[in-house]
C-alpha cells in the first residue's frame, strides 16, 4: 500500500515554516545597507511597491503551484508539462549549492556563540606581540574586531591562489552546523513542523530585546535620525528601484523550490492566499523591525567611535602642547586649536598631519553589509555594551535562528523531490537520503573552511543563485501562466480551496510580474558584461585593509560553471524529455 | 661664598638634566583623568615624592645601592603635568645609563605606580615600554568545552531519533504480517487502471464523482 503523503500537523506549523524560511540573514544584513545607500527612509516607497506588485504574486503562485501539485520541484514541473521537468532540476541544483555556502555561516555563528562564554570578549582585545611590549601588528593596523574576524575565525590568505589548508576550527562548527540541520529534517515534516516553532519565533524575542536595548543606547538616535531620514532624490536612481525589487526577490526565497516543497505538505483545501499576503508581509515588517534595531547599533558605534576620535586628538594636543590636563574638551577643541594654530604655528605645523578632524556623519557613512556586518560592525558595537556576554550570546543565537530556519527550507528543496522519486525511496530510507545529503554538503563545505575559503564563499555567494534564479521564476511564471493556462490554473484552484481567483492575481501573474523579471535580468546581465572582468576584495594583513583584486582564470571559470549549470537545466531538461519522447513514438504502439 | 657654589651647582644641575639631553626621560602623567574628582595638586612635594620611587628603583639595581633622592633630578614641569628627569652617579658630574634607568624603572613600575594612584596610561615614562599583563590563557580554549557539551547533546538526540524511528518501523512491518489472514488481500493491492496506479491520477485533478456507490458498500454488511 502507498503511504500517504507527510503532512504538517496544523496551519500554523506550515505558515511558521514559511516564515522561518523566508525571513533569514538577509533581513539582517542586507535590507539595513540598502536602506541607508538608497535613501533612508524613502526607500521604503519602492520596497512596499514592489512587495505588492512583485513579492506577493510571485509567493502565491509558488505556493498554489506546490498545494495544488502535491510534489516536489520536480514533480511539480514534470506534471505542469512534462517539458519543464528541467525546472525543477535547476532548483534543486540551485538549492545545493545554497545549502553547500549557506551553512558555513552557521558555522561561524556557532563560533561565535561558543567564544561569547569568555570575559572579556575575545574579539575586544588585541593580543600581544612576541616580546609583549605591544599588540600583535596586524591587529594594531586594523581593529581588533576585524583582526579576531579575518585571522582568528577565517585565518584568511592574502589572495584566493593562496588555498592554504582546512582549518580544523571552522571544520568542526560545520560539522556541527550539518548535525544540528540534520537533527531537524530528520523526519521530514514531523521533525521539521515542531523546529520551525523555535526558528520563527525566537528571532523575535531576541530582536524585540534587542531593540529595547539598542533604543536606549548612547547615540542610538543619531544614526535612527541620519538613516530614517528620507532623501527623496534617491527615488529617481533607477538602482534604487531595482535594488529593491531585487531584495524582495531573493528575501521571499523563490525559485528555490522550498516554497514548493512546503506547500505540497499541505492539505489540498488550506488557503494559500491568505497564508502567502501573510508571509510577504510579515517578512517585509520584519526587515524593517531589524533595520530600526541596526541602526541604533549603528549610531552607538558612530557615536562611540567620533567620542573616541575626539579623545585622542584632545590627547594628542593635550600632549604636544603640555596643557593642563582636562583643560581641553570636545567643546572648546576647535576655538583651542585655532589658538594653538596662530600661536604656535611650528609646532602645530608639526603635529598636522596626525590631526583628523572627527566627524560623525563620516562614521554614520559606513555602510556595511553581509558577513562584515553581523560579525565586525555588530560584534564591535557588542563589545562596548555592559554585560557584554549577554548580549553577544543573545545576538549569535539569534542569527543561528534564523540561518537555520533558511537551512531547513534549502534542504527541503532538495530532499522532496528526492523522496518523491520512486526510484530512490524504494531503496533508501528517508533517513538515509537525508543523511547522504548532509554529508555530501558538508563534504563540500570544507572548502570553505580553508584559508582562501572566504573568497570561494563570496563567489558562490554572489553568483549562485542570482542570475539562475531570475530566469528558473521568469520560466515558472511563463509556465504556469501560458504553457499550463491560467484558466486551467485558476478552476483547478477553485476547486481545491473553494475561492474565486481575483483578477489582481490574474495581471500580476500573466503580465506585470514577468516584465519585471525579465527587466532585472537584462540589468544584471548587462551590469556583468559592462564591468568586464570581476573583481573580489581581499585582506591585506600588512595594511590591515581590504585591497581590491582580479579574479584569476580558473575562479572565473568556476563562476561561468555555476551560472551555466543550473540555467542549462531547463533548456536540457525539455531537450531530454523530447528525446526519449521522440524514441517512444518510434517503438510499435504498447498499451492502446 | 656659598653663592659660587650654589650657581655652580645651579649650573649643573641645568646641564645635566634638560629635555632631551642625554640619558633624560620624560615623564607625563594626567592625574585628572585617572582620578576626577580625587586629584591631588602636583606640587614639590610629590615631586619629592617622584625622585624617592626613582631613587628607591635605583637602589634595587647591583652597584647602585647608594642612590640618594638629591641625585635624582627634574626639570621642565609644565602644567600638563610633565617633566623630565636624570639620575646622576654621586658625583653628580655624569648621569647613570639610560638603560639601567630603564630596566630599573621596569622592574619596579607597579610600586611606582601605586604610590601615585595612577597606572600604566596615566602615569607614562615616554621611550619606557610598559610590560603588558599577558591575556589569560587557560589550558584548554573555553569554547572546545563548550562545543564538546552541545555536540555531544546533538550526537545522542539524533541517535535517539534515528533508532526510535527504526523501532517504529520495524513494528509497523510486525503488524501487518499478523493481520493479513484476517483481512481480504483485494484491499492491500495498488489499484491500477490502464498501468496507471489510481493514486497518482487524483494528482490530476480528477473529481470524485458520488453517484458510483464505493467498493465497501456493495456488499451489505452482515
Amino acid at each position: 500500500m502507498e503511504k500517504a503523503r507527510p503532512q504538517w500537523a496544523n496551519p500554523l506549523q506550515f505558515v511558521f515554516a514559511c516564515i522561518s524560511y523566508a525571513v533569514g540573514l538577509g533581513n539582517v544584513w542586507r535590507f539595513p545597507y540598502l536602506c541607508q545607500m538608497y535613501g533612508g527612509g524613502s526607500f521604503l516607497i519602492p520596497y512596499l511597491i514592489m512587495l505588492v506588485v512583485e513579492g506577493m504574486p510571485l509567493l502565491y503562485m509558488e505556493l498554489a503551484v506546490g498545494q495544488r501539485m502535491r510534489q516536489g520541484s520536480i514533480g511539480a514541473w514534470r506534471t505542469i508539462s512534462p517539458y519543464l521537468g528541467g525546472v525543477g532540476v535547476a532548483s534543486v541544483l540551485v538549492s545545493f549549492f545554497l545549502s553547500m555556502y549557506y551553512n558555513v555561516i552557521n558555522a561561524w555563528a556557532f563560533w561565535y556563540l561558543f567564544h561569547s562564554f569568555q570575559n572579556p570578549l575575545p574579539w575586544s582585545v588585541c593580543p600581544l606581540n612576541g616580546n609583549r611590549t605591544g599588540y600583535d601588528a596586524e591587529c594594531e593596523a586594523a581593529s581588533s574586531t576585524q583582526y579576531f574576524w579575518y585571522r582568528k575565525t577565517l585565518n584568511i590568505s592574502p589572495s584566493i591562489q593562496e588555498s592554504g589548508a582546512v582549518q580544523w576550527e571552522p571544520a568542526l562548527c560545520l560539522i556541527l552546523a550539518w548535525l544540528v540541520v540534520y537533527l531537524c529534517i530528520l523526519r521530514g515534516t514531523e521533525s521539521t513542523g515542531k523546529v520551525v516553532y523555535f526558528t520563527a519565533l525566537l528571532p523575535y524575542c531576541v530582536l524585540i530585546i534587542y531593540l529595547g536595548r539598542g533604543l536606549t543606547l548612547h547615540g542610538a538616535t543619531n544614526g535612527l535620525i541620519y538613516m530614517f531620514t528620507p532623501k527623496v532624490e534617491q527615488l529617481a536612481n533607477p538602482r534604487t528601484w531595482i535594488n529593491a525589487a531585487t531584495q524582495i526577490f531573493f528575501s521571499l526565497g523563490l525559485g528555490f523550490g522550498s516554497l514548493i516543497a512546503f506547500a505540497s505538505y499541505n492539505e489540498p483545501s488550506n488557503d494559500c492566499q491568505k497564508h502567502a499576503i501573510i508571509v510577504s508581509l510579515i517578512n517585509s515588517a520584519t526587515s524593517i523591525f531589524a533595520s530600526i534595531v541596526t541602526f541604533s547599533i549603528y549610531g552607538f558605534k558612530a557615536t562611540f567611535n567620533y567620542e573616541n576620535c575626539l579623545n585622542k586628538m584632545i590627547l594628542l594636543l593635550t600632549n604636544s602642547f603640555d596643557l593642563e590636563d582636562g583643560f581641553l574638551t570636545a567643546s572648546n577643541l576647535e576655538q583651542v586649536k585655532d589658538h594653538l594654530a596662530s600661536a604656535y604655528p611650528s609646532k602645530y605645523s608639526e603635529v598636522l598631519p596626525y590631526i583628523k578632524n572627527c566627524s560623525l556623519e563620516s562614521e554614520l557613512d559606513t555602510a556595511v553589509q553581509g558577513t562584515g556586518l553581523a560579525f565586525i560592525v555588530y560584534s564591535e558595537a557588542i563589545k562596548n555594551m555592559e554585560v557584554s556576554q549577554l548580549w553577544s550570546v543573545l545576538y549569535f543565537f539569534m542569527l543561528l535562528m534564523l540561518g537555520i530556519g533558511s537551512m531547513l527550507g534549502n534542504t527541503a528543496a532538495i530532499l522532496t523531490p528526492l523522496t518523491d522519486s520512486k526510484v530512490i525511496s524504494s531503496h533508501l530510507p528517508k533517513e538515509v537520503i537525508s543523511g547522504l545529503v548532509c554529508l555530501i554538503s558538508c563534504a563540500v563545505g570544507m572548502l570553505f573552511t580553508m584559508e582562501a575559503g572566504n573568497y570561494w564563499f563570496d563567489i558562490f555567494n554572489d553568483y549562485a543563485a542570482t542570475l539562475s534564479l531570475l530566469l528558473i521564476v521568469l520560466v515558472e511564471t511563463i509556465a504556469v501562466c501560458y504553457v499550463y493556462g491560467l484558466r486551467r490554473f485558476e478552476s483547478d484552484l477553485k476547486a481545491m480551496t473553494g475561492r474565486a481567483l481575483s483578477w489582481y492575481w490574474k495581471v500580476m501573474w500573466a503580465g506585470v510580474s514577468p516584465l519585471l523579471i525579465v527587466s532585472l535580468f537584462a540589468f544584471y546581465l548587462s551590469d556583468y558584461i559592462l564591468s568586464g572582468t570581476l573583481r573580489y576584495q581581499a585582506w591585506d594583513a600588512f595594511q590591515g585593509q581590504l585591497v581590491t583584486k582580479d579574479y584569476p582564470a580558473y575562479a572565473l571559470a568556476v563562476i561561468g560553471l555555476l551560472v551555466a549549470s543550473s540555467t542549462m537545466c531547463i533548456p536540457l531538461g525539455a531537450l531530454g524529455t523530447f528525446i526519449t519522447r521522440h524514441l517512444k513514438r518510434g517503438d510499435p504502439a504498447p498499451v492502446a | 661664598m656659598l653663592w659660587p657654589l650654589f650657581l655652580l651647582v645651579t649650573a649643573i644641575h641645568a646641564e645635566l638634566c634638560q629635555p632631551d639631553a642625554e640619558n633624560a626621560f620624560k615623564v607625563r602623567l594626567s592625574i585628572k583623568t585617572a582620578l576626577g574628582d580625587k586629584a591631588y595638586a602636583w606640587d614639590i612635594n610629590e615631586e619629592y615624592l617622584f625622585r624617592a620611587m626613582v631613587a628607591f628603583s635605583m637602589r634595587k639595581v647591583p652597584k647602585r645601592e647608594t642612590t640618594e633622592i638629591a641625585h635624582v633630578l627634574l626639570c621642565n614641569v609644565t602644567q600638563r603635568v610633565s617633566f623630565w628627569f636624570v639620575v646622576t652617579d654621586p658625583s653628580k658630574n655624569h648621569t647613570l645609563p639610560a638603560a639601567e634607568i630603564q630596566s630599573a624603572i621596569r622592574m619596579n613600575r607597579n610600586r611606582i605606580n601605586n604610590a601615585f594612584s595612577l597606572s600604566d596610561q596615566t602615569l607614562e615614562f615616554l621611550k619606557i615600554p610598559s610590560t603588558l599583563a599577558p591575556p589569560m590563557d587557560p589550558s584548554v580554549p573555553i569554547w572546545i568545552i563548550i562545543f564538546g557539551v552541545i555536540f555531544c547533546i546533538i550526537i545522542v538526540a539524533t541517535t535517539l531519533l534515528i533508532l526510535s524511528g527504526i523501532w517504529q518501523s520495524r513494528r509497523k512491518n510486525m503488524e501487518p504480517s499478523e493481520m493479513v489472514d484476517t483481512e481480504d488481500k483485494r484491499e492491500n493491492m495498488i489499484t491500477v487502471e490502464n498501468g496507471i496506479p489510481c493514486d497518482s491520477l487524483d494528482a490530476k485533478g480528477g473529481h470524485i464523482n458520488d453517484a458510483f456507490m464505493t467498493e465497501d458498500e456493495r456488499l451489505t454488511p452482515l
